[in-house]
């Protein structure tokens, strides 16, 4: 699998996020041996099916939210834990802040930002 | 059309899916049956002799298959990497230009400078070969502080550049210039340092390469902006294998930024080492390594004055720029700070006349290049800055100096005092539309409540000029670039209705699939999921210069259209066959050929299987198959324009700057898809916001060590330094393509550092500061605060 990318050696990018039992982590901090019985999940398990998106899959689409779609495989995984972490209730200055540790160079992050208050409601009456 | 996918329609993208679900296919995802990877060991010193390299002990290490030095290069016959554009100099000389080897011959000039090449079975083992590879330096002085570059007695970085200088260039007539200074009423001066940046594309650079025994063919896969280029460099100028023989693949991109445009070391070593060692070899840059070894951007020192008379006419413009090279000169390096700066320092100003002087430096740095605006940032930043001055000194409204000097709307096309004839624009509207949206006129009383918080709020303007759409030709012939700089597309129906349409642009992030999709289904009436954009491969794609410099629309989309003209053409000849019509009253619209004032009609798709099954088909006449391409050379650049306002909060404690608002109208002529041109303008004002205020790439001064290589040191603008922005636009189309299209890849990058830092400075002018340099960092302002006090007491 290749979804999941590597864009720094110093843990600061946020390229390679995964979730590990339901929390999102940067995968290049950990290793392979550590998550032994753990359940992962990565970009390519996100989709329910072949031709449904998750919710947040589509809100970065609606939203125009990537543009290389180099940092999107892990801004998605982040932003998901960050809609669960906050029970589905999020602003824009909180959204802004938990993005921290995951850097765009393309998008400016304005539509990331607007992607993310999107799909909180979205993913909420998804049940996801 | 469609309603709602064709041009003007915010069409979501169709490439979103595939990154959507992790199914990108960038290069480091290759995968090649047998590969081995390579690892660079690289020079840790900034200017050193290389005495002696001994690879037996890395050689007989496990896992290792091969190890490159310039040794075997030079043996080799492998050509240097090359600069393809010759500026000449105020004598008329063509500039310097100092051998670039691909690995290091007998001498390392930039920490980074590639000086051994390992293919292991596996990248651990061929790290671990490098550590064992030694080395012998003779460590030299090094020159690094580009103000001092050219001072007598810098260590010199090339013999073929005698006191670092690789052209002493100018733009204009001193002495008109001088004489209208010595007239002027009033004169602003302005010293001034546009910061080095490092691209930071997220996806690091990578190659992979592939050599067929079985038929001589080379495979080279690479992260470039422009394949076609890549390969022509690699074939005519530095490996010899012809370009028949070698196909350069650059699948998904992800991110460029300029940065990419370059042919770099290690492609061409991948590439070339890939027949030696018989099995494929793949290389991707650690991030270390792109801050290190991508091209920089920037790094300008200047000195500008402007000359006004008493009512804030501007008179005359003199401006005198040392620029970085870096090291080696990089692929278009030598046209940045000349024909893509000083170009553009008339602005959106008639100021009548301009002299600028630009000389270019080498330095024991990595090379300086084109990076997302390229030379129009710079121009654009001296611009602003000089004009935001000048309206403190004579003490008028910023907005209104800017108005009194803008290019009347009626003066169109109007020719600048330095070279270009800028084709359309109107931009009192422009900057209107800004201070209502930014609400200019509401500032001070938000100043005074923010003082009241104890908080000092700025508010800067910035506006901005760019000549994109690169580029005529014949102009950048006569100006010493060595290609051509057209665009191709070919538009291929198949038997069934669909069709695949190959452009010689290429998209890292652009949307090339989406918009150029509506290009065709706006034009020929074809269902968007009928349309297939091909890109990035030189084996299916006709040649094509790639993309930067904001051209991929304004030239390639024009390719397309062009094309999109000859299927209905020759679609017009077999419909007339079909309907037994004379051609002359065949129209086309919405994807049918009619006969006019008749019912009779044909569909598109009917007359293309016609032409693939020609049974009933003027064969006479018209040539089987519908299949078409076409070249189109531009008239002359495109001329975005645009006003950028920023407002900014400064805590006096601390120094810290915050964005408060930030404000973009821009004029890109006709837009074809609305929310990807928006993308482009949020991604480039963050690129230009990071310029200001966080981002610079720093050398230690006296070693040449580079103290921002990572992360760590080189902040990155992330989402939490930035409000959401608001945007707006004016039209007028661009009158000689055949969209109406100007650029909007740059234009973010180029407005934004002036118009933050103009209001930094508006925010610290009631503290006495007059003057504050990029990246305005907490530090640096608060430092600069101590300084004011210190003085003020
Ligand atoms: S690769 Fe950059 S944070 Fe993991
Ligand atoms: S979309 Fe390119 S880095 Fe985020």
């Amino acid at each position: 699998m290749t979804g999941t990318h590597v864009g720094c050696d110093t843990s600061q990018c946020g390229a390679c996020v995964v979730e590990i039992d339901g929390k999102s982590v940067k995968s290049c901090t950990i290793l392979a041996v550590q998550v032994e019985g753990s359940k992962v999940t990565t970009i390519e398990g996100l989709a329910p099916s072949a031709d449904k998106l998750h919710p947040m899959q589509e809100a970065f689409r609606d939203n125009h939210a990537l543009q290389c779609g180099f940092c999107t495989p892990g801004m998605v995984m982040s932003a998901i834990d960050m809609v669960k972490r906050n029970n589905y209730q999020l602003d824009e200055a909180t959204v802004r802040r938990e993005l921290e540790g995951n850097l765009c160079r393309c998008t400016g992050y304005h539509n990331i930002v607007k992607a993310i208050l999107a799909a909180a409601p979205a993913m909420k009456s998804a049940g996801v | 059309m469609t309603a709602g996918t064709g041009i003007g329609a915010r069409v979501p993208r169709r490439e979103d899916k595939r990154f959507l679900t992790g199914t990108g296919r960038y290069v480091d995802d290759l995968p090649l049956a047998r590969a081995t990877y390579a690892y660079f060991l690289r020079s840790p010193h900034a200017h050193a002799k290389i005495k002696t390299i001994d690879t037996t002990a890395a050689k007989a290490m496990p896992g290792v298959v091969e190890i490159f030095t310039g040794k075997d290069t030079a043996e080799s016959k492998m050509g240097g990497l090359i600069c393809g554009w010759v500026v000449k100099d105020k004598n008329g000389e063509p500039h310097k230009a100092p051998a670039h080897p691909v690995m290091a011959l007998d001498t390392v000039r930039y920490v980074g400078d590639t000086v051994a090449m390992v293919v292991a079975n596996s990248i651990d083992e061929a790290k671990d070969a490098a550590e064992a590879i030694k080395v012998d330096y003779d460590v030299k002085p090094a020159n690094v502080d580009l103000a001092h570059a050219l001072d007598k007695g810098a260590p010199e970085v090339h013999p073929e550049a005698p006191g670092n200088l690789i052209y002493d260039w100018e733009i204009g007539v001193k002495a008109d210039v001088e004489a209208a200074f010595a007239k002027a009423a009033h004169v602003t001066k302005l010293d001034i340092v546009n910061n080095r940046l490092i691209p930071n594309a997220m996806e690091p650079r990578a190659a992979a390469a592939e050599y067929d025994k079985g038929t001589g063919n080379y495979t080279l896969w690479s992260t470039s902006q422009n394949p076609h280029v890549l390969r022509l460099i690699l074939s005519a100028f530095v490996l010899g294998i012809p370009e028949h023989k070698l196909r350069v693949v650059a699948p998904d991109v992800g991110g460029g930024f300029g940065s990419k445009i370059f042919c770099y070391n290690e492609e061409t070593m991948v590439c070339w080492a890939a027949s030696r060692v018989g099995r494929p070899i793949k290389w991707t840059a650690e991030r270390s390594e792109s801050f290190m070894t991508d091209a920089h951007g920037r790094d300008h020192v200047t000195h500008a004055e402007l000359a006004m008379d008493k009512e804030g006419k501007f008179l005359a413009l003199k401006v005198e720029t040392i620029a970085n090279m870096g090291a080696y000169l990089s692929t278009f390096s030598t046209a940045v700070p000349t024909y893509l700066y000083a170009t553009l320092l008339a602005g959106q100003y008639t100021t009548p006349l301009i002299y600028a002087n630009v000389k270019a430096a080498v330095t024991h740095t990595a090379p300086v290049d084109a990076y997302r605006g390229a030379g129009r940032p710079e121009a654009t930043f001296v611009i602003e800055s000089i004009v935001s001055k000048a309206a403190v000194e004579m003490k008028m409204d910023t907005a209104d100096l800017r108005r009194k000097n803008f290019i009347p709307t009626e003066a169109f096309p109007y020719q600048t005092p330095v070279a270009l004839q800028y084709d359309s624009g109107n931009y009192p509207p422009i900057i209107d539309e800004a201070i209502k949206i930014s609400d200019y006129k509401g500032f001070e009383a938000r100043r005074a409540e923010a003082k009241s918080r104890g908080k000092l709020r700025g508010i800067g303007f910035s506006s901005y000029i760019e000549a994109c759409g690169l580029a005529p030709s014949n102009v950048v012939g006569s100006l010493g670039a060595g290609v051509g700089q057209w665009e191709s597309a070919q538009i291929k129906f198949n038997p069934t209705g669909n069709v695949q349409v190959m452009t010689g642009a290429h998209s890292h992030g652009q949307g090339h699939e989406t918009t150029f999709a509506q290009l065709i289904h706006d034009k020929l009436g074809v269902p968007m999921d009928q349309i297939e954009i091909v890109h990035g491969d030189t084996a299916t794609t006709p040649f094509g210069m790639g993309t930067y410099g904001s051209r991929s629309l304004a030239v390639g989309g024009s390719a397309i259209m062009k094309a999109t003209d000859k299927i209905i053409a020759k679609g017009k000849k077999v419909a007339a066959h079909l309907m037994e019509a004379d051609v002359a009253d065949v129209e086309f619209e919405n994807g049918t050929f009619k006969v006019a004032g008749t019912d009779k009609s044909v569909p598109l798709g009917q007359v293309v299987f016609a032409a693939y099954v020609p049974h009933n088909y003027p064969l006479a006449e018209v040539e089987p198959g519908m299949d078409e391409n076409a070249f189109y050379d531009p008239a002359n650049f495109v001329y975005p324009s645009g006003t950028q306002i920023c407002e900014v909060e400064i805590d006096p404690e601390t120094g810290e700057v915050e964005v408060i608002a930030h404000t973009a109208v821009d004029d890109f002529g006709n837009i074809i898809n609305p929310m990807i041109v928006e993308g482009q303008v949020h991604g480039g004002i963050v690129q230009g916001v990071g310029q200001a205020l966080m981002e610079a790439a720093v050398y230690d001064k006296t070693t040449g060590q580079l103290t921002s290589g990572s992360y760590m040191d080189y902040t990155m603008p992330r989402a939490d330094n930035f409000p959401s922005f608001k945007l707006g636009y004016k039209t007028t189309p661009c009158p000689h393509n055949p969209l109406g299209v100007k650029g909007c890849g740059e234009a973010g990058a180029i407005a934004a550092p002036a118009a933050v830092m103009n209001a930094v400075r508006d925010a610290l002018a009631p503290l006495g500061i007059k003057h504050v340099e990029m990246p305005a960092t907490s530090l640096n302002i608060w430092q600069t605060i101590q300084g004011a006090h210190r003085a003020a007491a």
